[in-house]
């Protein structure tokens, strides 16, 4: 099989940019480590409490050490579970001082959700039997949206909650 | 090449394929409509309906019924035209519409009556009526009734001719539907083993992450399955209505044969952000993913030739003379041609879509729709209706008339800006983090959200034009299919160049591309799906409340 001559160039031209194009996303993966979640961990998902993380005492914005917090959430069809402040009162805005690195795990109860913070790199699947993490570190502050961008039944769109980070 | 004539039972059975994809177009397009009406926050839908019924109505029509009743009922007539169809196939092929139209039925039935708003991926643990899924397994059946009436037709082509090179355009057809067949049977092995079982009660619960892998092992082709026929008229048949021959039927052969193994083994760059898959693996499907970049710059290369070599025979000698040249004013060339632009910025945001890492920025925000109006609405229907254009009148025995060809370019006109506007708009929501598959709402409130919501507006503009453009198709389709003057209607083929070189016989070694491209699969997923199976946690009971059951 013969191929052009201006073919040729065409395509070793668009080859090595794609041989290029992976290489850089491979090197940002496996040196950089900054792969997609993918916590091989299960959990059951009738009985998320048996998880020292998803224990009620623990839902929500806990400080593990100097700048250094976790976010333990519960997801269900159709809310967030944030955990509860000091009078008892369910919490809708997490407020994490700008410059922190927080770690977010998140489990269902039931279908499959979403959890994203609009706007930024935190967005990942969340589905039963599974804990979702990623971290990250708060460098913007304002107020962004937690969206479920899956679709979890009717109140999907009802799905969502708050997170500020101030200076 | 002698091309075949059809007969008036042959005409009436593509024709049937036809009806059921306009008639899903006008169906799915209000879906459609009525979602960004909705999503623009200033219209709620009337008798209760809710609007993610209307979704799943929108996404299973036009992704899966229309898409799959035009592809089929088109590659019937180019086999018929290029290797024939006997009487007994024929027989055959009805059937496989019936059965598919059977389970289109079925399933539409149990959406609109609210009991399987589950959207097309019908993610488990939400629970549908069990007929739904009947239905979509009817419809997989049917649509495999019809890949082996075509590899026989190939077949016995092959027989009657022995030695000869098959036609070009049978070859491309046995592909896809090489590669449907190959991609259908995850879904099939998921509805038949997982989900009728799981909805019926007769197992408790489900393994959520092995059906998602399931469907998206079966879902990413699927979109190939829609490009391909598009791809067939690129290489073939727009050649021929611009006046040119086939730029190189070794390569497009070759290039089907790259898509063939690398449409497939891939579908884990739809499940990036997914918990419970190794990131190694999921690295490496998204390499394999990138290898469809080849066919796909030697597509582009070819159809750019052809243009060029057909203006400068018609003597066009400047740089850039031959491209004015080209009959823009034949809708069986527009109509196309704008697919192919399309398809520039449309694999441009696939490359961003597959990227292990930049996913997580648009991962199921409504870029992903805008995405794929541009890929799928964009590229390939509007490919569809510039095939439709020329095959409708050549089946009913009607021209296309130059009043029709008017009427065809202003519709191909209102698409692209209805699509243009609509999915610009999608993809700008989508990087500021508007989520995809949501009825209307303000979330939280605030800044943020109202920025979409403004983008969202934007969208029911281009979704209003878009309704006109569709308004339009259906008119002009029912003119060729019953009104427009009788006569005759070419079916554009093209030949080759006459001092064309001869094709290698390795590239119709089917045994071998098929072991390759089974070979790529078992690596891609033989151990990843072994760990799913071994780390699975326990299984997921049923959910019928969620989607308002
Ligand atoms: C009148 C023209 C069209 C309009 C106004 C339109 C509008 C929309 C909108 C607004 C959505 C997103 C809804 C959401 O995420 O909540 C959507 C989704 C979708 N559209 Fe279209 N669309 C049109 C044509 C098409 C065509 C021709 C196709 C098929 C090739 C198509 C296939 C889809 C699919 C598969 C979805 C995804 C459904 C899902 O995520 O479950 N659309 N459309
Ligand atoms: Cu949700
Ligand atoms: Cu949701």
């Amino acid at each position: 099989m013969n191929l052009h001559k201006y073919e040729k160039i065409w395509l070793i031209f668009g080859i090595g940019s794609l041989a290029l194009f992976l290489v850089i996303i491979g090197f940002a993966a496996f040196w950089k480590g900054t792969h997609p979640q993918s916590h091989i961990e299960t959990i059951d998902p009738q009985n998320v409490e048996a998880h020292e993380a998803f224990k009620p005492e623990n839902l929500g914005l806990n400080e593990e050490a100097e700048g250094k917090y976790t976010v333990n959430i519960v997801a269900s069809a159709f809310n967030y579970d944030l955990g509860k402040d000091e009078n008892g009162d369910r919490v809708d805005t997490l407020r994490i001082p700008k410059g922190s690195t927080v770690l977010f795990q998140v489990t269902t109860t039931d279908v499959v959700h979403g959890f994203q913070i609009a706007g930024t790199n935190v967005n990942m699947m969340v589905e039963p039997g599974h804990i979702s993490r990623y971290e990250t570190v708060m460098k913007n502050n304002g107020e962004f949206t937690i969206v479920c961008n899956e679709y979890c039944g009717i109140g999907h769109h009802l799905m969502f909650g708050k997170v500020e980070v101030y200076e | 090449m002698k091309l075949l004539t059809f007969s008036k039972k042959e005409s009436t059975l593509y024709m049937a394929f036809m009806y059921v994809t306009f008639t899903s177009l006008l169906v799915g397009g209000l879906m459609g409509l009525l979602q960004t009406f909705v999503r623009s926050g200033k219209y709620t839908l009337p008798f209760g309906i809710d609007y993610y019924t209307i979704l799943t109505v929108h996404g299973v029509i036009l992704g899966l019924v229309m898409t799959t009743f035009f592809i089929i009922g088109f590659q019937f007539s180019l086999m018929g035209k290029t290797v024939g169809m006997t009487d007994k196939q024929r027989k055959a092929a009805w059937w496989s519409f019936w059965i598919m139209l059977t389970g289109t039925i079925m399933a539409s039935v149990m959406v609109l009556t609210g009991q399987a708003s589950v959207l097309y991926t019908f993610y488990a643990p939400l629970r549908a009526h069990p007929i739904f899924y009947f239905g979509l397994a009817l419809v997989i059946i049917g649509s495999w009734v019809a890949a082996f009436i075509n590899f026989r037709q190939l077949y016995l082509w092959k027989k009657a001719n022995k030695g000869q090179k098959s036609p070009l355009l049978a070859y491309m057809v046995t592909i896809n539907m090489i590669m449907w067949v190959i991609a259908s049977l995850g879904v099939a092995v998921s509805v038949l083993v997982l989900f009728i079982p799981w909805s019926l009660g007769y197992t408790a619960t489900i393994n959520v992450l092995l059906s998602r892998t399931l469907f998206w092992y079966f879902g990413h082709p699927l979109v190939y399955f829609w490009l391909l026929p598009a791809y067939m008229a690129w290489y073939a048949i727009v050649p021929k209505i611009i006046g040119g021959k086939i730029f190189s039927d070794s390569l497009a052969r070759l290039s089907f044969i790259l898509l063939l193994m690398f449409s497939i083994p891939v579908g884990f760059h739809h499940q990036l952000t997914e918990p419970g898959i190794d990131p190694t693996w999921k690295f490496i499907q998204v390499v394999l993913t990138f290898m469809v970049v080849i066919p796909t710059l030697m597509t582009a290369f070819s159809i750019f030739a052809t243009f060029e070599a057909t203006g400068r025979k018609k003597g066009f000698t400047t740089l850039f003379g031959w491209f004015r040249k080209l009959p823009w004013k034949d809708v069986r060339f527009l109509a196309p041609f704008i697919g192919m632009v399309a398809f520039i910025p449309g694999g441009a945001g696939g490359i961003i879509n597959a990227s292990h890492q930049m996913n997580a920025l648009i991962h199921n925000t409504i870029w992903v729709t805008g995405h794929f109006h541009l890929t799928a609405a964009m590229t390939s229907v509007l490919t569809f209706f510039g095939i439709t254009y020329w095959l409708v009148p050549h089946l009913t025995g009607r021209r296309l008339t130059p009043k029709l060809n008017k009427l065809g370019i202003i519709q191909s006109l209102t698409w692209t800006v209805g699509m243009l506007i609509m999915s610009t708009s999608m993809h700008i929501q989508g990087l500021l983090g508007g989520p995809r598959r949501s009825n209307f709402s303000e979330y939280a409130g605030g800044a943020q959200v109202d920025t979409w919501i403004s983008y969202q507006m934007a969208q029911a503009i281009g979704g209003s034009i878009l309704f006109i453009a569709i308004i339009l198709m259906v008119y002009i389709f029912i003119q060729l299919a019953f009104f427009a003057p009788r006569g005759v209607e070419e079916y554009p083929i093209a030949e080759e160049e006459d001092d064309a070189e001869p094709t290698p016989k390795l590239l119709e070694n089917w045994i071998l591309w098929i072991a390759i491209t089974v070979a790529l699969i078992l690596f891609a997923y033989t151990i990843p799906v072994f760990e799913i199976l071994k780390h699975s946690p326990p299984g997921s009971p049923p959910f019928d409340w969620p989607i308002g059951k």
